[in-house]
Parts: C-alpha cells; structure tokens; sequence
C-alpha cells in the first residue's frame, strides 16, 4: 500500500539538516511518496522508517522469475480488470513433460515445442516453460528428463518431484537456471533450507484459502519470497473464485501473503475442455498455466487469447505500415488504403478477402489510431496519405491510378486528389462488412 | 494475518428477461428461457445472486454461407440450407437451448428475399423446434425494418427475440416488438456510451426494460476480442454499481464472428503452424465464448457442435461451485 507524503514525514527525524540535498523534511517525503527520491538519500533515516517504507514500496504481488538468462517474468500485476490500467506479464504456458513417457519420446516433445512459434501481429508467440514430472521409478529418468531440457532448449523449468534425493540432483544440475519448485505436500522445513540453499522459486500447493494464506505466511516470515501459489480447486467454477479472491485480497486489502503470482495444472478429459479451462483461467488471472498435452491448434488458439487479454487498453496494437497483397493482386489491382490499427487493418484485409478479389491494401502509418481517430488527430488526411504513398513508391509497384479510401473519411478526398496528381480517390463504404458488396458495383480500376 | 474473504456487495441488478412464450402465455414453445438477474459479476458466487444460468443458442440460416462453414459440413451434411431440419438437428443432437434464424438472404445484395418469404423460414423453424427463438438480421435499415415488421407479425405471441435494432434504425422494429409480443436486441459497435444512449432512446419510447437485451458486439479471438472483452466487463461493473441503463443481459454472437475469419476455415497445409483445421475451427469459438462469459454474457449464439457441448459443460461446471459456495 502507498505510503502519503505526510505518512512518511512522521517517519523522518523532522531535522532539516538538508544532507539528503533537499531543504526540508518534508520536500524530501514528498518527493519519496512520487518515488523521485531514495530513503537511503538520508543518511539518518532510523530502522523504523527503513523498515516502513521498504514494506510499503514491496509491489502487492510480486515479480517472480522463472529461468536463468531468458528467465519469463510473471507477476507484479495491479488491477483486477485490464481496462483500469492493463496487465503487465502474460500468462507463461508450461509443457507438461512426464518421466515415464521415455526418453525418446521427451526429446521429440522437447524439440517440437522448442522449435515451435507462430507470428501475430507481428509478435512471435511461443510457449514459455518446461514441467517436468517424476512420475516413473528411477531417480534417473528424471536427471536424464532434466539434462534434455537444458540440452536442447533455454526455456524455464519446473520440477515436481516427490523423491527428495532426485530433487536436490535435479536441482543442482539446474543451479544457475533458477528453476521453480513444485511442491505437492505442505511446505516443510527441508523445503525451505533447499529454497534458501539454491534461491530456487517454491510453488506451495493447498486446498483452502486459510491454509494457503497460513503456508505462505510460513514461507515469508522464513525470508522466502519468490514464491508462486498453487490453490488445488474441485472444478474450474471454483478455481475461478479462488483467483478473484486471492488477487482482490493482494490488491485491495493489501493480504500479503496472497501478493504472489497464479498458477494451476490443468487437467481434462478431451483438448476441448482442456482449452476451454485454459482460456478461462487465462483471463482469469493465473500467471503459469501447465498443459499435460497439446497440438499446435491448441497452443495457437491460446496464445493467441493470451495477447488478447495482455494488450495494454491504452496503446492500440499496430502493424506495419506498407502494402499487403490482399489474394495475387498484379499491377491492374485495385488499391485500398486504410490505416494501421490492426484490428482496423485485419477487418478490412478480412473483409477484401471475402469479396473474392485481389487487391493492394495500403495501410498507411497513422500510429496505429482507426480511421476516424486518426483522422481527427490529422494523422490520416489528403496530406499525410498522399505523402505516404509517395514515400513507398506506390506508383512504381501498381499500373490502377485509383485509389479507395475509408467512407468516414470521404472529406479528405479532394485534398488526396490534389496531393496525388494523376490518381482518382474512390470513396468506400463506411464499414468494411460492405466492401464485398462495393467492390460488386464500382468500378474500382 | 488472518484471512478474511474480500466479499463487495453490488446495489445494481442486472434485468431478467424472458424469451419465448407457451400456449397460456399465447405462444406455442414447450417452455421459455430467462436471462439475468445476477447481483454480482460473472461466476462470483461467493458474493451474490446468479439465478439463471447464461444459455447456448445454435443459428439456421435463409441462406447457408457455404464457403466458410467447411468445418461444419461434417455435423450438418446437407441440412445447412435447411433451417427447419438443421434447427431439429441443433436442438434434438447438439442441446442448443435457442435457435436463431439468421436471415441474411433478404439483403437486398444477398439474394433479396422478401419479408414474405423471411415470414415463411421463421414459421418452418417455430414448426420444427419448440425451443424460443432468435430471429436475427443485418444492416440494410430499409429492407431489415419491411422484413421484421413482417415476421414479428407472423410470429405474434411467440416472444422471439429480435436480433437487433441500432441507434439510427430502431423505432419501426421496436414498435412492431412492442405490437406482437417479443423482445429486442439492441447492437451498438463496442461502445459503453453509445450502448448506454440506445437503451436509454428505447426506453424513452417506452419500451419494457425487461424486455431488451443488449449486444455490445462481438469481435473474436484475435479480432477484436481485447475491446468486447473489456466493454462487456465495464458495461457489467456500471450497471452492478447502479446504472439501470446498463443493467441489461447480454448477448454476444461468438460463431458468426468466428466463422467470418481465415483461422475457422484456413487449412493447415496453407498454415501449417497454426495446426489442424478440424479442432481450429471449434477450438476458436470455445476460447471467444468461455472468454466473453467470464465477463457477463448471457446468451451466446454459436455455430460449432463441439464448441456448444464444451461451453454448455462450462457454465454447468460453473455453476455446480456456485451450490457449493
């Protein structure tokens, strides 16, 4: 919980003095409070004040790293919906990888899911994560399972292994790799001398609130802090439930020992289910979700919703501003010109496509803003569109000297004209759904 | 520290609304179906009332947009341009607890039908089915209002729900609801103001608030799901917090925005990374529809068996933790 500037003044020695390089106490607090300054500027501050302000400057839910040098980040989120602000790190995906699937059947997964990504929006999508579990009888099986992951992937680990010898060994192999700890049973007292030892993530499992909060409170007065919780729920209703209550309670009532990412394994009869649980608990704001199987289909679908709900509200996604061929457009095509939102991008791209012709689709740079935003901003007139038109040598790479633009914007048309001498601007439909219809009944080159 | 569960109380209510009327009620449907009435947001049982579980309706179509239903073909074989036997076949095989009838082919560049003959497709479908119907449109102002005018005639006392009115063309079809007996859909593009605005002109003209439910408009997985996604969850949040002009059931149309786009129908040879088709296709509905329940959805109109068997097993999962509490 943030501190005010009259709450932190009560808590420096009211001198003056001025050796923090501020003339007063309470400058000074006031600059803390906007977090433009450091406590340990003031060289009298007293333990309470370092003991106060440190707890209070401790993010209500904590950034865990799971990883060595590409560790994936999960956490340190603040808002319950992601229109109040957005939400920060995205969901990681963990592969499932079971010991007793044998060794050439993990080398295959391993090197499937390594070399497996997928371009959106000009983001590469990947899964994030290994989970292996020891769930065969040789202490070896799950060194071997180990050694395979970081023999032929950099991504993350976590283990989940009830043989406590098998555990430390694993552990060790991976000791600069700062993997995750899952722990099945209650936390106990080996668990925390291993977490210290290693600096290792513990994932704590429970099946209640109140026991959760009693075992992460455990964990953080034994100076454990990188921790991530497992709360075990009957069915994804409740699950739901759970994670609405463990994040209101870090957010709003400052709970601490609830101040720590989400994660759950999730299980299901069909991918269907499993997809439909994954999505939800996605939304819902687990940080790590483990999938015990997958398909491509699956990991795209998901990976997809993940970039969905982790889009900041605020900063419209763009794409690249340039010429995409709509189908085999030649140099007769028609041309559209749209701007580089990309939802505004995708819909008319969509929509051209469904109209069955090919097409050169402009998609001038407008900062990523939709049409009529855009162009109230200035960002998408006669000017601006002609000027990129010119920049990326359109007339070079198309014969048709007609050009369609959005019908919100039909009042930028004779300006367009006149910056681009020897094109005719076409007015399009209003909404892209009637572009199939439109490009029936105009002639458009 | 001890633990204390974070419980917040709303002083809104969202509207209960009912679809479809039995015979007393001057209809002909087995039985009706109600929407809404929550106290709380989407699945937080631990803090309010849910007394009716969002429900699953499959579409028909006037006219099958054959090119993109590949996916489909398999479930439905040769009934797609037959909205009486296809309606059977979604209610009967694949538990669809509504079923729209999607009149697309009387747009006017569509295949122009007539009202009569949108008429004709409605009373097949009320012959075949006695689940309420959803009889939904398109944007032609001039043609949809002739057409609905029409069929809300034909469908008197049914209590259907017309699918949808927009803020520049809703008083023909709202007064025709209002003379035959049914409820509305009103559509605005993912807008919390703009939805506000038009249940507010539709009230204004006196229109029963129990009787709109509201369509922020769905975009899919991908395409726009970020923005319904957070609309629905504001829109939700207002109308809890006491915004009775906000406090209605929503509706969102997760098959017909996700059977509009290439990952529903592209193959897996053109796109190898984005994997099998056959489980894409259902696959992208699932995650557009348990994502958008999360955040208040009440009725759905899907099109992919799988997706519908998923999504009811869903709510129903859902719901049993609510008993438990």
């Amino acid at each position: 919980m943030a501190l005010s500037g009259l709450d932190i003044f009560k808590l420096l020695p009211k001198t003056n003095c001025g050796d923090c390089g501020v003339p007063t106490c309470m400058a000074f607090a006031m600059k803390l409070a906007q977090k433009k300054a450091e406590l340990s500027d003031c060289p009298h501050a007293s333990e309470e004040a370092k003991a106060a302000l440190g707890a209070a400057s401790e993010p209500p839910i904590r950034l865990v790293k799971i990883g060595g040098a590409n560790a994936l980040e999960v956490g340190n989120e603040t808002v319950l919906f992601r229109h109040e602000k957005t939400f920060y790190h995205q969901t990681g995906i963990a592969v499932e990888l079971r010991t007793s699937e044998g060794k050439e059947k993990l080398v295959s997964k391993i090197k499937e899911v390594e070399g497996y990504a997928v371009e959106r929006v000009g983001e590469e999508l990947t899964a994030d994560l290994f989970f292996i579990s020891h769930d065969s009888k040789e202490k070896a099986d799950f060194l071997t399972a180990i050694r395979l992951v970081k023999e032929n992937s950099a991504k993350g680990v976590i283990l989940d292994c009830g043989d406590e010898e098998a555990l430390k060994e694993g552990i060790e192999i991976l000791k600069d790799e700062r993997p995750a700890v899952f722990l099945r049973k209650e936390m106990g007292e080996d668990d925390i001398d291993l977490a210290k030892a290693y600096d290792i993530n513990l994932i704590l499992t429970d099946s209640s609130l109140e026991e959760m909060a009693a075992q992460a409170g455990k964990a953080r007065e034994a100076g454990l802090n990188n921790l991530i919780l497992n709360l075990e729920a009957s069915n994804v209703g409740q699950h739901l439930q759970n994670n609405v209550i463990l994040r209101r309670s870090a957010l709003k009532k400052n709970f601490k020992p609830f101040g720590y990412p989400l994660i759950s394994c999730i299980r299901a009869n069909s991918r269907f289910d499993l997809l439909a649980r994954a999505s939800m608990l996605i939304c819902k704001y687990d940080s790590v979700i483990v999938l015990p199987e997958y398909d491509r289909a699956l990991l795209y679908t998901l990976f997809t919703l993940r970039q969905n709900i982790y889009t900041d509200p605020q900063k419209p996604i763009q794409v690249d501003p340039k010429v995409y061929p709509i189908g085999e457009p030649g140099p007769e095509s028609p041309v559209f010109v749209t701007t580089n939102f990309s939802l505004t991008y995708f819909i008319v791209s969509g929509e051209i496509e469904n109209s069955g012709i090919s097409a050169h689709l402009v998609v001038a740079d407008a900062e990523g803003q939709s049409v009529l935003t855009a162009w109230a901003a200035g960002k998408f007139v006669g000017e601006t569109v002609a000027k990129f038109v010119k920049d990326i040598k359109l007339e070079d790479q198309v014969k048709t000297r007609k050009i369609v633009i959005p019908g919100f914007v039909a009042q930028i048309s004779g300006d367009l004209e006149e910056s681009l001498p020897g094109w005719e601007v076409i007015v399009g439909p209003q909404e892209a759904s009637d572009i199939p219809s439109f490009v029936k009944s105009v002639k458009l080159t | 520290m001890t633990f204390e569960i974070p419980r917040e109380t709303n002083t809104g209510k969202v509207v209960e609304v009912t679809i479809g009327a039995t015979a007393e009620q001057g209809g002909s449907r087995s039985h009706t179906v109600t929407i809404g009435g929550a106290t709380a947001l989407s699945f937080h049982f631990f803090e309010g009332e849910h007394p009716h579980r969002p429900v699953v309706a499959m579409e028909v179509f006037d006219k099958a947009p054959e090119k993109h239903l590949e996916a489909l073909k398999e479930y439905f074989g040769g009934v797609l341009d037959k909205p009486g036997e296809m309606a059977r076949k979604c209610v009967e095989e694949y538990g669809a607890e509504l079923i729209s009838v999607r009149l697309e082919g009387t747009h006017p560049e569509k295949g122009n039908k007539s009202a009569e003959e949108a008429a004709e497709t409605v009373k097949e479908v009320l012959e075949s089915v006695k689940v309420p119907l959803i009889i939904t449109g398109h944007s032609h102002f001039e043609k949809i209002n002739e057409v609905m005018k029409k069929v809300c005639e034909a469908a008197e006392g049914e209590n259907c729900l017309i699918n949808y009115v927009e803020t520049d063309n809703y008083k023909t079809i709202a007064a025709a609801c209002i003379a035959y007996g049914h409820t509305l859909v009103a559509q605005t593009p993912i807008d919390v103001n703009l939805a506000k605005q038009l249940n507010i002109l539709l009230t204004d003209m006196d229109f029963p608030a129990e009787r709109i439910v509201m369509d922020p408009l769905t975009g899919t997985l991908g395409y726009g799901l970020e923005y319904t996604y957070s609309i629905m969850e504001r829109i939700r949040n207002d109308g809890l917090a006491g915004d009775k002009m906000l406090a209605f059931p929503m509706l969102v149309t997760p098959g017909y925005e996700s059977f509009k786009i290439k990952e529903t129908w592209a193959s897996e040879k053109d796109y190898p990374q984005w994997g099998g088709l056959k489980e894409r296709a259902a696959y992208w509905e699932i995650a557009t529809a348990t994502s958008l329940l999360l955040t208040g959805a009440e009725l759905l109109i899907m099109y992919h068996p799988r997706a519908v068997e998923v999504v009811k097993k869903m709510i129903a999962e859902t719901f049993e933790s609510g008993k438990r509490g």
